[in-house]
């Protein structure tokens, strides 16, 4: 095993180890939250490590061939999954902290088995972005939402068990209708399920049958959410807060449509994507999906449901990214992988201070209170303004290419349905901090400062901050994930 | 040395036969118990053994008391019968760890070595009908298993477990005797009893009535024993009113044992152009297995008790294997044993589990299960894994099996059968699912105290739920004997 | 027609075989069920036997010296003595499970034990419901 696999398999380990370690620590919380954080920088700084050697042109990979016979688990780092794996082991961190804060401030029971959950969960993350082959994925997919359950179903209360069975409905279901079924049937007409460049389907299945595999793999990575599989994120989000937003804002999410974008990439090829024309369907399934749920989340007054509603929405810009399937909508998929992470984790982070502090879930009770909690809120207005798309954050970036795609790949209405995006979400999120700074307190509470504890306040703040410095840093990010997508390395 | 490995054909039916009057005779239970267990064990190793000598395609033929075929009976012992002797001996010997804490609470008082005794008797019966190349003395051994898990169904402690029991009996007889009348017919068309010699001669044979007839026969015979569907009516009772251990010990040995049969007869005896391409039962079986997929598992999701409900998913899972048969491919069949062994697995943890409720709740109704989660967290943990398995999540055995279904029915281009077999597994996510909510989320209603069933208990429950995942994910050993053992029944169907 | 009638052998185990499998199956009294089962077990002994005649055949003793003589085929009543006992064996247990059946119902009626099954889980989950 060289040095690049040993790191690939620390990666890998480190989190299950965590959680074990989370479970043996139980008795002490002080011990066991830092050791949870001490084990999430120790992930993130392994994955981070593999950025040079990946940014060189290397692909580590790890072989476990004992499973099922020519089905070897397979892990194979590539600059996607790196990216992914970077968003979720470092937001891992923050949202650790984060939740210290929150679950303590709150006093919820079963933190235990909540943390070694969080921990099991990014494990399962990490296998999905290292996953050499369409097999693993697929495991550690479902790893992903089986150790999510017991997140979403926390609080134990009737609606919880009520949400946590529409989760596993809707996920499960479609995982192993449409997605295991896609497996097989790409196993048995390519006779590989390995991610490989330029695709391996290309020859085997053409016009509609493609068409077909196509949305049944769109469809069957529910995580993606696209409609009308959307309902188990807005039920997923009675979890506690810091779930909701490194889960159900980052890696569950995230980990659909980077599954989605890396079966386009390496299972069907940029190419065969672009040149059959078979995934038309999938383009207006996503584009319906982009502008429906902005429109719904127009109307929705709760918080977190609202967000929710906007991230089933920004993820399928992605989707729409892959569907394109020209280099830089591809690059504009890959870039928004990681800017919507950092806006939409913001986002839930302040929507958890403001319940934690002010116990308040709705948009209309929240007049004035941007002058209670100026920090809170203005971190909101900046991961808004990335979110919206305008510079200098990092949104921006991903939106000029995804446009730039459209425009590519001789979509014009792909571009207005990204406009007009663009312009409700103003709409859903602009009233909050509109709210929050300008109207008058209601009748009753006092003016004055009231922020969120100081550990929640830190990594709020953190990814607002990102949002603004990776603006000026996403050329490196640009430089990683170039290769696969057919583009030349700097601009 | 040499000589004693020779015998070890007839070493593997002798020692639980010699044993069980043995147990008779000592009945104190804490003796009984722990010798059962040693011969459990004696006799999982002897299969092991038995599987590495003919793992390379070799056959081994014993012949009793030397007299040869066709004169005397003789055990022949290819991959596929070393496959079942290892699945069904080893499901025996854990089983049997659990005898002493179970047997107390479940049997009643002072007949715990009736139960040691009928178990090795049914293990005999199990093991003789696997591994014998006679075909008459693969009903005499079949009647011997059966007339003694009778006896350990009726064992129950409820006065139902009578009634289930003489229902078996009378099915059981029934399918039996029809056995009977197949194996005749067949006797009469080819004047030999010997599975090789009758093999040979089938294939001369012109096809006449008789040899359909005597098909026939046979099918429903052994379907009965497998309860394939709409044959499966004694099963329910019979699993949910015998104690649970028995329940753990037959769901995951004897309608296995029944499925080989299905196999060798089908497959070895009248052949893979007879019975497909001529008769083509695969125009009746194959619907069926997939009614049974659905209406087991739906059943399943209505149940009100935990024994019952295992009880239908188990008639669910054979539709599976029965599937994989009537696919009538190579990796058809493969995969049908590679189920045989996970299914063995998955089922036997569960029903442990059920034992494991037995032991502290005195039953398995699902009402007294709320809230176990918290009282009895090991026990449950082993549940989900079991659970999981049934679903067919990756990591776990189910996932295995259903891999290489649905990879079979592909392969044959039937795209709706893979669709189906997948719809049909999330029917048991929803009964699955039901049994976590229960369990996780219910408030108990009495006590929330946390007490674990004994080691005795809980390890062999834990071997199983762990089996069902280390085989899940290091499914090399499964894959690779079923594939063997298909390819050479296959070529000896041909 | 001829031929039908020189298989007079075969009717009479189909006959008997039928009479038995409907008992069996038709009839609530425990008793008369495992009689059934019983007639249907002798059906397939005529069978063998029947099977095992050979035209002009006599009793299958090796007399030294003469090998002019037709035997009757041994075999299919050799594997009979194993049914026979089979069948005790399972007429036995039947028997002794309708006892304790019996015993535990007071009754040996199908349609009356199934009764009382019904009317013990409706208090059982009426019991638990009140």
């Amino acid at each position: 095993m060289d040095a690049e696999a040993t790191i690939v398999s620390t990666a890998l380990i480190l989190p299950l180890f965590g959680a074990l370690g989370v479970v043996a620590l139980g008795r002490w919380p002080n011990l066991r939250d830092s050791w949870t954080i001490a084990i999430g920088l120790a992930t993130f700084g392994s994955v981070a490590r593999l950025v040079g050697p990946v940014m060189e042109g290397a692909r580590p990979a790890l072989v476990q061939p004992d499973w099922m016979p020519g089905l070897g688990l397979g892990f194979e780092v590539e600059p996607l999954g790196l990216l992914f794996g970077l968003v979720a082991s470092g937001l891992w961190v923050l949202t650790s902290l984060y939740g210290f804060g929150y679950m303590r401030g709150h006093g919820e029971k079963n933190q235990t088995r909540f943390f070694a959950c969080f921990a099991l969960a990014i494990a399962a993350a990490l296998g999905i972005a290292f996953s050499g082959d369409l097999i693993t994925l697929f495991l550690f997919y479902e790893l992903l939402t089986f150790s999510t359950y017991p997140l979403v179903t926390h609080a134990g209360t009737e609606q919880a068990v009520r949400a946590g069975r529409l989760y596993l409905g809707i996920l499960v279901s479609t995982s192993v209708l449409f997605l295991l079924f896609a497996v097989l049937w790409t196993s048995v007409i390519a006779e590989t399920l390995h991610f490989t460049p330029g695709g391996i389907l290309e020859g085997q299945i053409e016009g509609k049958q493609a068409g077909l595999l196509l949305m049944f793999f769109a469809y069957g990575i529910g995580k993606a959410a696209l409609m009308p599989f959307h309902r188990w994120l807005p039920a997923a989000m009675v979890a506690p807060t810091p779930v909701s937003a490194l889960l159900h804002a980052v890696a569950v999410v995230k980990a659909g449509v980077f599954s989605v974008l890396k079966i386009a990439i390496y299972i069907f090829g940029i190419d065969f994507l672009a040149s059959g024309g078979f995934s038309n369907v999938l383009m207006i399934v996503a584009a319906i999906t982009i502008l429906a749920a902005s429109i719904h989340a127009l109307s929705l007054d709760n918080l977190k449901a609202r967000l929710a509603y906007s991230t089933i929405s920004q993820l399928s810009y992605i989707v729409l990214g892959a569907a394109l399937a020209t280099s830089a909508s591809m690059m504009g998929a890959g870039l928004h992988i990681l800017m919507h992470a950092l806006g939409k984790i913001t986002l839930f982070f302040v929507a958890g201070a403001i319940y934690v502090v002010a116990h308040k879930t709705e948009v209309s009770q929240l007049d004035g209170l941007g002058r209670r909690m100026p920090f809170t809120f203005g971190a909101f207005c900046v991961a808004s303004f990335s979110i919206i798309g305008l510079p200098p954050l990092g949104g921006a970036w991903s939106k000029w290419f995804l446009i730039q795609g459209a425009f590519d790949a001789g979509e014009p209405w792909m571009v207005v349905v990204f406009m007009a995006s663009s312009l409700l979400s103003i709409g859903y999120l602009m009233p909050i901090v509109a709210r929050g700074f300008f109207r008058p307190l209601p009748d009753g509470e006092e003016e004055g400062l009231d922020e969120a504890p100081l550990l929640m306040l830190l990594p709020l703040c953190t990814t607002a901050l990102a949002c603004f410095v990776i603006f000026f840093y996403a050329n490196d990010v640009y430089r990683l994930l170039a290769p696969i997508v057919g583009l030349d390395g700097g601009s | 040395m040499n000589d004693f490995s020779v015998h070890l054909p007839i070493l593997q039916v002798v020692i639980p036969l010699l044993a069980a009057p043995f147990c008779f005779i000592l009945r104190k239970e804490a003796v009984v118990s722990v010798f059962t267990v040693l011969v459990g064990f004696a006799c999982f190793a002897i299969s092991m053994d038995l599987l590495a000598q003919v793992i390379d395609g070799d056959v081994l033929v014993y012949e009793l008391g030397d007299w040869a075929r066709p004169w005397g009976i003789e055990y022949r012992i290819d991959i596929l019968n070393a496959l079942l002797l290892v699945v069904v001996s080893s499901m025996a010997a854990v089983v049997f760890i659990a005898g002493p804490g179970q047997a107390r609470r479940a049997i009643p008082e002072g007949r715990g070595y009736l139960f040691y005794s009928a178990a090795l008797l049914t293990l005999t019966g199990l093991l003789g009908v696997t591994i014998t190349g006679d075909v008459f003395n693969v009903f005499v051994f079949l009647e011997i298993s059966s007339l003694s898990s009778y006896i350990l169904i009726a064992l129950g402690r409820s006065r139902r477990a009578l009634m289930a029991a003489f229902s078996y009996l009378i099915m059981g007889t029934i399918g039996a005797t029809f056995l009977l009348i197949g194996i005749g017919l067949m006797y009469q068309m080819t004047g030999t009893l010997n599975m090789v010699d009758m093999t040979e001669r089938l294939r001369d044979a012109e096809q006449t009535r008789t040899i359909f007839v005597a098909l026939a026969f046979v099918v429903v015979g052994i379907s009965v024993k497998l309860a394939v569907f709409p044959l499966h009516q004694w099963l329910p009772n019979a699993y949910s009113f015998s104690p649970p251990l028995v329940s753990a010990f037959l769901a995951s040995t004897a309608t296995k044992v029944a499925y080989y049969l299905l196999i060798r007869f089908c497959l070895g005896l009248f052949g893979l152009t007879l019975v497909f391409e001529v008769v083509e039962i695969d125009v009746l079986l194959l619907p069926l297995s997939v009614m049974a997929m659905f209406v087991g598992s739906i059943a399943a999701i209505y149940q009100r008790d935990f024994k019952r409900l295992l009880a239908y998913s188990s008639i669910a899972q054979v539709g599976y294997m029965t599937l994989g048969l009537s696919l009538a491919s190579e990796a058809g069949v493969a995969a049908g044993l590679i189920h045989v062994f996970n299914h063995a697995l998955m089922k036997g943890a569960l029903f442990l589990v059920a034992a494991c409720v037995t032991w502290r709740m005195g039953g398995t109704r699902l009402d007294a299960m709320k809230g176990l989660g918290r009282r009895m967290p090991v026990t449950m943990a082993a549940m989900v894994v079991g659970g999981l398995a049934l679903v067919g999540v990756p990591g776990t055995v189910g996932f295995v099996s259903k891999w290489a279904l649905v990879s079979a029915a592909l392969e044959k281009d039937a795209y709706l059968l893979g669709f189906l077999v997948m719809a049909s597994s999330l029917l048991a996510l929803v009964y699955v699912w039901k049994l976590v909510e229960i369990v996780y989320f219910q408030e108990p209603e009495t006590g929330i105290e946390r007490r674990e069933p004994p080691l005795r208990l809980l390890v062999p429950t834990w071997i199983l739920a762990g089996a069902s995942i280390y085989f899940g994910v290091f499914s090399d050993f499964a894959v690779d004997v079923a594939s063997r053992a298909a390819a050479q029944i296959f070529a000896a169907g041909m | 027609m001829m031929q039908l009638v020189a298989h007079w052998n075969y009717f009479a185990v189909i006959i008997l075989m039928m009479v038995g499998l409907y008992i069996a199956i038709s009839r609530g009294n425990l008793v008369k069920k495992v009689m059934g089962m019983n007639i249907f077990q002798t059906s397939v002994i005529l069978l063998y036997v029947s099977m095992g005649k050979v035209s002009g055949g006599t009793a299958p003793i090796l007399i030294e010296g003469r090998d002019d003589i037709i035997y009757s085929n041994p075999v299919p009543h050799v594997l009979m003595l194993t049914a026979i006992v089979v069948g005790v064996a399972s007429t036995a247990l039947g028997l002794a499970l309708v006892v304790r059946i019996r015993e535990s119902y007071g009754t040996v009626e199908e349609d009356e034990i199934v009764a009382l099954d019904r009317a013990e889980d409706e208090r059982e989950f009426s019991g638990e419901a009140g």
